[in-house]
């Protein structure tokens, strides 16, 4: 599946659709940084509530597929010119981490 | 034989926001000289923790990246306090990083762990007082 259809089947919102045709492939949820870098998977759609601008360059570095920010927290301008700048795709999920994660075990 | 590509780059110590800079255009050069994507994840995982590192323990420091035939060597370089305890340093979960830095979700104590999980050796140069030299090697 990818991300633009995982966006659409979850109904999240999309806020960064840089690479909208990658495959999305499992899914990994935390807030520290470097649990992240050590377990997220690639392609991993990574559920997370972090919002500073660090979480761009993690997930590019991680190679997660898509950030998915839960409990509709919202990026500042210069966090979303980040992730298009580097290619990263972002969505939002009005939902707490949990649920999101539940939505996305289904739709993938 | 000794021809190699190298990137130099050096490393903000009071610019928290950008930290990471590096990383990612290591992660781009590498992708450019059509090295396997997993062996880019694996470079750019253990050289952030290093870089970050850098910025929050060490006031910055200078990151070598050295592609050979045969493997890709990463060197750290810092002028910081140096490591009292290495074996502590390395044991997951071991932090002495600030609030202020555990907010923006770092300080897991977990990137040296990261580091040497992700890269095939490295080895860590320290002193208390004069700084930090870490070296890691990827095999390709
Ligand atoms: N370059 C460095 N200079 C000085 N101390 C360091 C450096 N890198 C790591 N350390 C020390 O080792 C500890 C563990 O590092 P790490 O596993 O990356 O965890 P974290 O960065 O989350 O604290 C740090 O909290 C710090 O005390
Ligand atoms: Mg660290």
């Amino acid at each position: 599946m990818t991300v633009r259809e995982l966006t659409e089947a979850c109904g999240f919102a999309p806020i960064v659709l840089a690479d909208p045709d990658r495959t999305v492939s499992g899914c990994y949820v935390g807030d520290l940084l470097s649990w992240v870098m050590g377990r997220a998977q690639q392609d991993n759609a990574w559920i997370t509530i972090m919002t500073n601008v660090n979480v761009v360059a993690v997930g590019a570095l991680a190679d997660v597929s898509v950030i998915v920010l839960a409990e509709g927290v919202k990026l500042t301008q210069p966090v979303v010119d980040c992730a298009e700048a580097r290619g990263v795709n972002v969505v939002s999920a009005k939902v707490p981490a949990y649920e999101a994660a539940v939505l996305i075990h289904g739709a993938i | 034989m000794s021809e190699h590509l190298s990137f130099h780059y050096s490393v903000d110590g009071d610019n928290f926001v950008s930290a990471g800079q590096a990383s990612v255009q290591v992660k781009k050069n590498l992708r450019e000289l059509g090295i396997a994507p997993e062996v880019i994840r694996r470079v750019s995982i253990a050289m952030y923790e290093g870089e970050i590192n850098m910025v929050i323990h060490a006031d910055g420091g200078n990151a070598d990246v050295d592609v050979y035939e045969d493997r890709i060597v990463i060197t750290l370089d810092d002028h910081g306090p140096g490591i009292a305890d290495v074996t502590l340093a390395m044991q997951e979960g071991y932090s002495t990083a600030n609030e202020s830095v555990r907010s923006l979700g770092f300080g897991a104590g977990m990137g040296l762990p990261n580091m040497k999980r992700y890269t095939d050796d490295m080895q860590i140069d320290t002193v208390v007082g004069v700084g930090t030299k870490i070296t890691m090697t990827i095999k390709l």
